[in-house]
């Protein structure tokens, strides 16, 4: 009973807030809708006994990325009356999308409940008695290690990519070196000037 | 950076150093006064709330020159007079706008009948904004109440003024 | 409890009930001894500058966050008329929440523990990162300049020095082999010698117990990292256009939080509520007066820290995080899984 209360919460919150992301007329409140909908699904994963994912899907994306998006979300300068000019253009594009998406959600869902695939005959089914980070853990590590790997490597090259095409090297400005400040000791910077007659100035 | 900085920077030997000091200050006895229980001398010239005080008769000393109010830089007196019936001139009204005095003290100095001073007390706060426009009537009490350290400072003070 | 509940209401209500009551034996010490070390936190820091601090309320003072408490209950809740009416609200509800939902994986003792789940240092992580969303909010529901600014540092700030908590965490994970808490102080019985409980004085893991203590501090915003609200730039950063109740949760959430982050130092490096020694006497007292008196100890150094180093500047703080911690904490991670992978797995053997 408790299970199928806390689905339903879960799943109607998740739906509502995933609606609420498309249609709200902030961007800052549609990605704080994101991030509660980011929530509902960890919910739900807890739910399906996957607390591995659930975490890291809190982490990851509610901790991480979500962070970083609602960053640039409130600093963009957002003119809605430009955004909602183009809407009829674009109208066709999405409409293709979310048709091919329906497409998938029933394809999936035929399959499914046409039973072909047990659950058992599935690549790792999960074991009852160990906690699913071990169990993942060894999937991941024996059974497809050089997939892991490659995605790791996937990875990164993006990072590197990313590093890559935006580090400038500015050669016209003066910057603050943090680690010079920080060594830089009295003897360095301090003279004393003794005996000098009034007047001479001192050398610098 | 030579290698003697950068083995104390990522033992990080300058913090060390630092929380060290401030642990030692840590068991030291106080700097400061245990205040509402103790509380340090005054000067005489100390600059506190304000009084209007009277002559041992009980004559108010006020003449109503208004030299308190012109001199006063933050406008905060504000006094009216008239004779009295028996034909001196007193003040009807003395108000002191608390809320804008600066405590220069040149009120105190203007005076030419130590009438208004500035006494010890400094302890006034008040919840309202209105209890801080002090009319003749609380001003006079102040006097009455702190009189005989108000003489006492005055006394002490006299010989540099 | 819970056994006992289920058996006199039934299963499920039971465990309802049972839950109910036990968040509530957390969350109100909880709240309580918040109010204590935000005393304990204004006397330290007055006795390192050789003040006195709080000496009136109560004998000592102890009684100061009270009567705190009641002044800010008695003001007027303002909100700002140009400000973002729910949101505005809703942040000062996000981050008190925030701080208290962590202390439900954390074990007290033996089986003490609200919620002992599989995944407990995850959550921890998840519900650290959780923080910095009250002061984002907060920042811009603001619709002011300064928590503006302040909502954009804290953005920056927490998601920096996240990443090489990651790392120490996973380090410590690695030595003990679980993710649940639990397991990690069972880990830690007789770590060195035999003899000592604790990571912390393993040479592999002490550097990683330096780095993960400063960088909870850099987490829960503490002194020399509180650059979300220092009051010499941002006037008082996110919180400066909160007043009454709500401001005074932001600052509950803020010890509650800095509270959790003692208790993970303590659970992690020095044995949580195992006694500093693996000796039968000291586990005479109960588990629960050790973890408290490792808890108090972690926030004196908190507030010591406070009273001893002036605030960063923000450059300083990124590099911090990005070019020394980063790279240590991922050295120290091939480290720490190079030598387990000699010792107790028996690679190259």
């Amino acid at each position: 009973m408790i299970q199928a209360f806390a689905f339903y919460l879960f799943a109607s919150i998740l739906v509502a807030a995933a609606t609420l992301t498309v249609f709200a007329r902030n961007p800052v409140h549609s990605v704080l809708w994101l991030i509660l909908s980011f929530f509902n699904a960890a919910g739900l994963f807890v739910i399906l006994g996957a607390e591995f994912i659930a975490m890291l899907l809190v982490i990851v994306y509610v901790g991480a990325v979500a962070v970083l998006f609602l960053f640039v979300v409130m600093m963009l300068d957002v003119d809605f009356a430009r955004m909602r000019a183009g809407f009829a253009r674009y109208l066709p594009f999405g409409a293709l999308l979310g048709v091919v998406l329906v497409a998938e959600l029933v394809l999936a869902m035929g399959a499914w409940s046409a039973g072909a695939i047990a659950l058992d005959a599935r690549a790792a089914p999960t074991p009852a008695a160990v906690p699913n980070i071990q169990a993942l853990g060894t999937v991941l590590y024996t059974r497809y290690l050089f997939i892991f790997e490659a995605a790791g490597f996937v990875l990164l090259v993006a990072m590197i990519g990313a590093i890559v095409l935006t580090n400038r090297q500015r050669r016209d400005l003066k910057k603050q070196d943090t680690a010079r400040q920080i060594a830089r000791r009295p003897e360095d910077a301090v003279r004393n000037v003794v005996n000098q007659p009034v007047g001479e100035g001192v050398t610098l | 950076m030579s290698i003697a900085s950068t083995i104390k920077a990522f033992t990080l030997w300058d913090f060390v150093k630092a929380h060290a000091l401030t642990l030692k200050y840590f068991f030291k006895p106080k700097a400061t006064i245990n205040y509402p229980f103790e509380k340090q001398a005054l000067s005489p010239r100390f600059r506190g709330e304000h009084a209007l005080r009277r002559y041992p008769n009980g004559e108010e000393r006020c003449i109503a020159c208004k030299l308190c109010e012109a001199v006063c830089p933050a406008m905060c007196i504000v006094i009216e007079a008239e004779p009295r019936e028996d034909g001196s001139r007193r003040t009807t009204r003395y108000d002191i706008d608390m809320t804008k005095c600066i405590f220069c003290g040149y009120c105190q100095e203007a005076c030419p009948v130590d009438a208004i001073v500035m006494g010890p007390n400094y302890e006034y706060s008040v919840e309202t904004r209105e209890e801080l426009f002090y009319d003749k009537q609380k001003l006079l009490d102040n006097g009455d109440r702190w009189e005989t350290v108000l003489q006492a400072n005055i006394a002490a003070d006299a010989q540099y003024r | 409890m819970t056994e006992w509940f289920q058996g006199t209401l039934g299963y499920g209500f039971g465990w309802f009930v049972a839950t109910l009551i036990l968040i509530l034996m957390i969350a109100l010490p909880l709240m309580l001894s918040v109010a204590m070390i935000i005393y304990a936190d204004r006397k330290i820091w007055a006795a390192m500058a050789l003040r006195r601090g709080p000496n009136v309320v109560g004998p000592f003072g102890l009684l100061q966050s009270f009567a705190d408490g009641l002044k800010v209950y008695l003001k007027e809740t303002i909100i700002p008329s140009s400000a973002n009416r729910g949101l505005f609200i809703l942040a000062p509800i996000l981050t008190f929440t925030v701080a208290l939902i962590g202390w439900a994986v954390i074990p007290f003792g033996p089986k003490m523990v609200l919620a002992d789940i599989n995944v407990g240092l995850l959550y921890l992580l998840a519900v650290s990162s959780l923080s910095v969303y009250g002061v984002i909010i907060a920042g811009w529901a603001s619709n002011s300049k300064y928590p503006f600014y302040s909502a954009l540092r804290a953005a920056a700030q927490m998601v920096s020095y996240e990443v090489s908590v990651g790392f120490v965490l996973i380090s410590v994970i690695l030595w003990a082999g679980t993710f649940n808490l639990s397991g990690i102080i069972e880990a830690q019985r007789g770590h060195i010698f035999g003899f000592i409980n604790g990571f912390g004085l393993n040479p592999l893991l002490f550097p990683m117990a330096v780095i993960f203590l400063i960088s909870s501090m850099a987490e829960t915003a503490r002194a020399p990292f509180d650059l979300t609200e220092a009051e010499s730039e941002l006037v008082a950063g996110f919180q400066t256009e909160y007043s009454s109740m709500s401001f005074a949760l932001f600052w509950l959430g803020e010890y509650g939080n800095v509270l959790l982050m003692c208790a993970l130092n303590a659970t992690l490096f020095w044995g949580g509520w195992l006694p500093p020694l693996d000796w039968g006497p000291l586990y005479a007292v109960p588990g629960i007066v050790w973890l408290f008196a490792k808890i108090f100890g972690f926030f004196f150094i908190f507030s010591w820290v406070k009273a001893t180093v002036p605030r960063y500047r923000y450059d300083q703080l990124m590099r911090l995080g990005w070019k020394i911690f980063l790279p240590i904490s991922l050295f120290w991670v091939f480290l720490v899984s190079g030598y387990l992978m000699v010792t107790r797995y028996g690679a190259f053997s």
